[in-house]
């Protein structure tokens, strides 16, 4: 067969692969910096094993390794899909594969060295930045080419999420990076002060609007109608709250900085954006859930559906509990307790990474060519232990949280406070007890799931490509 | 913020929320004939319905753009336009501070009309100032008063800069600024070496004599115009006794080699511009009743 005619899944395979190694890598280092919050001295004092070393490491590896490589292939698989034509640049495809990797090996390097630009989410030096810029512009290119040479008139839902969470982070990357180096291994931020402060959470609110909650509602806008077969919900739904949630994501960095020096006027406009950014967050939601309606007696026998109507519950929790967290009273007790973190987790282990799992369910067997997964009962096991270590995981954080901020405001008769900082230290070691063990079992879940995939790929006969349809 | 800064914020704000409520207007109702599905098909089964929004939903849109407006309209946000309300985060501060003044303020001017040394018997007192205690200088002295390196030990009786209570509260409420030169340059890496074996003598621990003696003068010439020719310090400009065996920095041969040759540089910040007088004399009674050894002074639960 002329290949033209075949769908490119090769590095949809590399991607998958590396998903699951790169999840198993960055839970792992989070079990270990989550171990290092209850026995300090874990680590015997060793520089690049310390938690100030280790804890960007984690989260770059979860964000832009676990989730930037299950997004780089459902991206690819579902854009050829919808598109009904093999990718666009295929050579360019190959090298975000490769450069991606190179970037998330050079990351895992340089962190626990401790060279860092110090801002979140974007730790990363400026040789790397640029190498992640030329990276993306590479996938921007694949993509929008493979939109292009489409052979089906209308552009399919999850793409147009895609190609919003391509642009953006672009620009996002490319902005908030800018940087003066004074060595290959050092640079200084282009921005003063608060102004920096303000791009920096510019970028890092919209790195979670657009990587991690725009890119996955892509995934889960292919992989949900696919799985349930039933027809999207409602388009009109979907057209209204992309545009919307696009928009105001722009807005709410500011909630990041409240009673800062981030002059009053950003500060409120953070926090009422935040506020409307609850409908369109929730339209997502609700397409996904209602799209099941009528087929929800497959969850009694579908495991990977339970991954995914579990994984939009969550969302649709934490984008509740998002705006809420915006309001500047609320903000007043939450910020900078462990709360945030709870939350945080509630969209990164119960969305993100849960739409991930239950999309790859569904992807393994198709780009390998079998019938189904190697074992199902397998898939229901990783739910269960899962989604039981993220209850505790989120639970433990919220008392913790809630704990905290309340220790740290109460006051004596005489005006002192209360409790010094140690004390409510003191008072959070169970709840990072608990914390661990949520971690530990989700650890456990991704375990059970690569066996799982390793099984089923190695199972059968080999791989067929397969073939665009012709008629559409 | 300019004028032209002010319009452009409060242009695209409303640009926004209007666009947002046009997009659920124009959406939330079907145009006449037009199809339950879109008619689309993709990947062979991949359909899309055309529902009308959910009323709920539509209704939690509107609401939140409504609070929106009306918060844009009472607080700041819309450029320069300060809101309605004159709200400030520091007006906000201040009014809250001034509110625990008017409640608390009159508690510390009570108890610090009273002097430190019957301020340090005082139980109340003794519990506010701990309370002071270990959120504004624990992170440095620890919970226990007790130091730790570069950050002297406040329950002994040895102090760099006096231990009486008025030189506490003076210690407190301006901070100090302790700054011993480096005489790496000065000395010369023979010289560090034989200064430090005879600092090691005036400590009274094992030394090179041949060295210490050699040390001795130079000593004299650079070190004792601030730690005494005995080196027995000096409070009055907070240099160390360096004849105990107590030690700020570190006490071994290459510690004390290295704070000769490189010097120190260190600071306690003021804490009067933060905490005030009356609540900066509660707290010198809490030191001083620290260094006093009691039950009461080590006690941190």
């Amino acid at each position: 067969m002329d290949k033209s005619n075949t769908y490119n899944d090769t590095v949809v395979r590399q991607f998958t692969i590396m998903t699951l190694v790169w999840g198993i890598v960055g839970f792992l280092v989070g079990v270990i910096i989550a171990a290092e919050l209850r026995w300090p001295d874990l680590t015997a004092g060793i520089s690049w094993l310390s938690y100030g070393r280790l804890r960007p490491l984690h989260t770059n590896a979860v964000i832009f390794a676990f989730g930037g490589s299950a997004l780089f292939a459902c991206s690819y698989y579902i854009v050829q899909r919808t598109c009904h034509v093999r990718l666009f640049a295929e050579k360019l495809a190959a090298l975000t594969f490769w450069g991606w990797q190179l970037v998330i090996v050079l990351a895992a390097v340089t962190l626990p060295l401790g060279l860092t630009q110090g801002k979140e989410y974007a730790e990363l030096e400026w040789p790397i930045d640029l190498l992640i810029a030329v990276i993306w512009v590479s996938y921007g290119i694949v993509f929008f080419g493979t939109i292009v040479k489409r052979r089906i008139k209308h552009i399919y839902v999850a793409n147009w999420f895609f190609g919003a969470y391509i642009i953006t982070v672009a620009v996002l990357h490319i902005v908030n990076s800018i940087a003066i180096p004074i060595s290959l291994t050092k640079s200084y931020s282009a921005y003063p002060g608060v102004i920096d402060a303000m791009v920096q959470w510019w970028y890092g609110h919209n790195a979670v609007g657009f990587f991690l909650t725009a890119a996955f509602l892509g995934m889960m806008y292919y992989f949900v109608p696919k799985q349930a077969g039933r027809p999207v919900y409602s388009y009109r739904l979907s057209v209204v709250h992309f545009w919307a949630l696009i928009s105001i994501y722009m807005w709410a960095g500011p909630h990041h900085l409240h009673y800062t020096t981030l002059p009053d006027w950003a500060q409120s406009l953070g926090m009422a954006f935040s506020l409307i950014l609850l409908a369109p967050s929730w339209g997502g939601m609700i397409n996904g859930m209602m799209t099941l309606s009528g087929a929800w007696h497959k969850l009694r026998t579908d495991p990977i559906l339970k991954f995914m109507i579990v994984s939009l519950s969550f969302y649709g929790m934490s984008t509740f509990e998002g705006p809420m967290m915006s309001i500047k009273t609320v903000n007043a007790l939450s910020h900078y307790t462990d709360w945030t973190i709870g939350h945080v987790h509630s969209g990164a282990l119960g969305w993100v990474a849960m739409i991930s799992m239950g999309c790859l369910y569904a992807l393994v067997p198709k780009l390998w060519g079998k019938e189904r997964m190697y074992s199902t009962r397998l898939i229901d096991i990783h739910f269960w232990i899962a989604t039981i270590g993220i209850v505790l995981y989120i639970a433990a954080m919220w008392m913790a949280g809630v704990m905290q901020g309340l220790m740290w405001r109460a006051v004596n008769a005489d005006g002192t406070l209360t409790y010094s900082f140690m004390e409510s230290l003191k008072q959070t070691y169970p709840f990072y007890s608990v914390r661990l063990l949520g971690g530990v079992l989700f650890l456990v879940g991704i375990l059970i799931m690569t066996y799982n995939v390793f099984k089923t790929i190695g199972s059968g006969e080999s791989i067929k490509a397969q073939p665009v349809p012709q008629s559409a | 913020m300019s004028n032209f800064w002010g319009w452009f914020i409060s242009i695209i704000t409303v640009i926004n929320i209007a666009g947002c409520l046009w997009l659920i207007r124009w959406t939330s109702k079907k145009a006449p004939g037009e199809e339950d599905t879109t008619g689309h098909v993709w990947d062979g089964d991949l359909k899309e319905l055309n529902n009308p929004l959910p009323r709920w939903w539509l209704w939690t849109f509107y609401l939140t753009i409504a609070f929106a407006v009306i918060y844009l309209v009472i607080f700041p946000g819309m450029g320069k336009f300060g809101g309605t309300s004159g709200w400030t985060q520091v007006g906000q501060y201040d009014q809250e501070v001034q509110a625990a003044e008017a409640k608390y303020g009159e508690l510390f001017a009570r108890m610090a009309a009273t002097d430190i040394e019957t301020l340090a018997m005082d139980e109340n007192a003794l519990r506010a100032g701990r309370n002071l205690f270990v959120n504004n200088c624990a992170m440095c002295h620890g919970s226990d008063g007790r130091g730790a390196r570069s950050f002297p030990n406040l329950t002994d009786s040895e102090w760099m800069y006096g231990g009486d209570p008025s030189t506490i509260e003076l210690s407190i409420m301006m901070g100090r600024n302790g700054v011993m030169p480096a005489w790496g340059p000065a000395l010369g890496a023979d010289g560090v070496a034989q200064v430090t074996e005879h600092v090691l003598e005036l400590n009274g621990r094992e030394h090179d004599a041949t060295l210490a003696a050699a040390g001795t003068e130079k000593f004299a010439m650079f070190c004792a115009a601030c730690h005494g020719p005995q080196g027995k310090g000096n409070q009055a400009l907070g240099a160390p006794d360096l004849t105990n065996d107590i030690w700020l920095h570190s006490g071994s041969r290459e510690g004390i080699a290295q704070t000769i040759s490189g010097g120190l540089n260190n600071r306690m910040p003021a804490q009067g511009e933060i905490l005030g007088e009356d609540r900066v004399r509660v707290l010198a009674a809490y030191v001083y009743s620290l260094s006093l050894g009691g039950e009461r002074g080590t006690n941190t639960e």
